[in-house]
């Protein structure tokens, strides 16, 4: 059975890291801040005991108020996941670092946020629109679009 | 003397025999080989997720049907599995083997297409493909004996499923399992040794372990890179944990490793089916649920190893009869990711084994 690690514990390990990087751990997730994600995801990455190797999904979910980004990881190594998520506030441009440079499977799935949900990656090799034609109006996936 | 070359851009797809569907790469060559390749999108874009927004929970069921239409019902089960984990809702003993059932037939039925649309496109035309037409027929056959379709099922239900089997489904399900070995065996002797698929296969096309871990790759694709990963066993839903089956690895990662791992899961998946009708109890085949299910407010990220690799759904709740946020961590987009660098320094014949070994399904790429 895959472990859910805590978010409590896993917040306290970053917070030794970085002690800036966390907004709040809580017992299924950890919300980091968007500025501090890349070194965050490369602390996940590299860290023996947590070795989250494998990114499994990101999901863009448009909450009234702020964009938050869903960080699925798990660890193939010790069987453990975690969730991560991190949020922008603003709406007209929203922007996060890109992690393709630590989990390359990272990079059709911020294309396909940047589409739909309209969050531009800073860092990512080849930002643009994955399935609608450059030029679409609008970001499909937000809740006001119509 | 040098010969001076030009790289030049072709567009293989989006109408091409062997893209599988709606599918473009934009290919740069040096003469014959590739030197950098594109995968092109959303063709078949529409919208599934924002149109899952404004449905209810019940009537999601038949748009995941849409979404890999060669494996209907593992997209149905792992649907309702996650909004079984946001609502909290146990599932009858019989309705969890039926499901183990079905999405076992579903995965044989799925690598038997991706076998014989593979060897399709190493040239072996039609020829194979037929050979396993012939047992995907009989699949078809039973899941139309439980459900009255033969591609998109609408079959799993909150809470379990949506009729109990007909009598004359196990008698006709003992049957297959006796006899599917029997032509696994054939294909095998077929095609394991056939020096031109062994030609073309070994040793194209190779996805390093590392690599399929750092692309997210999934499925048989990871495992055909010596990677022991298998939901079904890391992370064991429904009851899965309470049958023996083994996990088949491939050792380099090439074309044929991936070819090899489908024909060993489609054993495996044997396996599983005979436990589970041996297990099989009797009951109720799907638990009292309300009309319009308001799932209390929250998210959960239910996951299966479908055929072609981790499907999860990804499920936000605001306490109302539709999802806020469907998201769906579809794997043949996923295990795309990878394709360029399997494909580059291969001629163009091995990039379309290649695309082809990976088994992808366009509407569930561009959903």
């Amino acid at each position: 059975m895959t472990t859910l690690l805590c978010g409590h514990e896993v917040a306290k390990q970053i917070t030794d890291f970085l002690p800036d990087a966390v907004a709040v751990g809580d017992g299924t997730s950890v919300i980091i801040k968007g500025e501090r994600l890349l070194p965050v995801a490369q602390f996940l990455q590299n860290t023996p005991g947590l070795d989250f190797d494998y990114l499994v999904s990101i999901t863009g979910v448009d909450y009234a108020g702020y964009f938050e980004v869903v960080y699925h990881l798990t660890s193939i190594k010790h069987n453990h996941g975690l969730i991560l998520k991190t949020r922008c506030y603003s709406r007209e441009n929203p922007a996060l670092p890109s992690v393709t440079s630590v989990w390359r499977g990272a990079d059709f799935q911020e294309r396909e946020i940047y589409d739909l949900m309209g969050i531009s990656f800073s860092g990512h090799p080849n930002l643009r629109r994955i399935f609608l034609w450059e030029g679409f109006p609008g970001y499909p996936l937000r809740r006001d679009y119509l | 003397m040098a010969l001076k070359t030009e790289p030049i851009v072709v567009n293989i797809g989006p109408q091409h025999p062997s893209t599988h569907g709606v599918f473009r790469m934009r290919v740069t060559f040096d003469g014959e080989v590739i030197v950098d390749l594109e995968p092109c999108l959303g063709y078949l874009h529409r919208g599934i997720e924002k149109l899952a927004e404004t449905r209810t929970y019940t009537q999601n069921i038949p748009i995941t049907d849409r979404l890999d239409y060669l494996a209907s019902m593992t997209n149905n089960l792992a649907y309702v599995l996650a909004v079984e984990k946001l609502a909290g809702v146990a599932v009858p003993e019989r309705a969890e083997h039926l499901r183990v059932i079905m999405a076992e037939l579903m995965r044989i039925s799925s690598h038997l297409m991706a076998v014989g649309a593979f060897l399709n496109d190493c040239g072996a035309f039609m020829t194979p493909f037929l050979y396993m037409f012939r047992e995907r027929e009989k699949i078809l056959d039973l899941f139309e004996m439980v459900c009255g379709q033969r591609l998109t099922y609408n079959y799993m239900r909150i809470g379990g499923v949506s009729h109990d089997i007909p009598d004359e489904f196990l008698p006709a399900l003992r049957r297959f399992i006796a006899e599917m070995p029997g032509f696994i065996d054939e294909y095998d002797q077929l095609l394991a040794s056939n020096e031109i698929l062994l030609a073309r296969a070994k040793g194209v096309g190779i996805l390093p372990a590392k690599l399929a871990i750092n692309t997210s790759a999934s499925g048989p694709v990871l495992r055909a890179s010596g990677v022991k990963w298998d939901i079904r066993q890391a992370d064991p839903y429904s009851v899965y944990d309470r049958f023996d089956f083994g996990i088949p690895t491939g050792e380099v990662g090439d074309v044929y490793d991936r070819y090899w791992v489908r024909i060993q899961e489609m054993r495996q998946s044997v396996r599983i089916i005979s436990q589970a009708v041996e297990q099989l109890p009797s009951g109720e085949v799907c638990a009292s649920m309300p009309c319009l299910l308001r799932p209390p407010v929250g998210e959960a990220y239910g996951h299966i190893e479908g055929p072609k690799g981790e499907l999860g759904f990804y499920l936000v709740s605001d306490n109302s009869i539709a999802p806020y946020r469907f998201h769906i961590r579809a794997p043949t987009l996923i295990n795309l990711t990878a394709l360029r660098d399997m494909t580059v320094g291969w001629k163009l014949a091995d990039a379309i084994i290649i695309f082809g070994s990976i088994d992808i399904c366009l509407a569930e790429v561009d959903r």
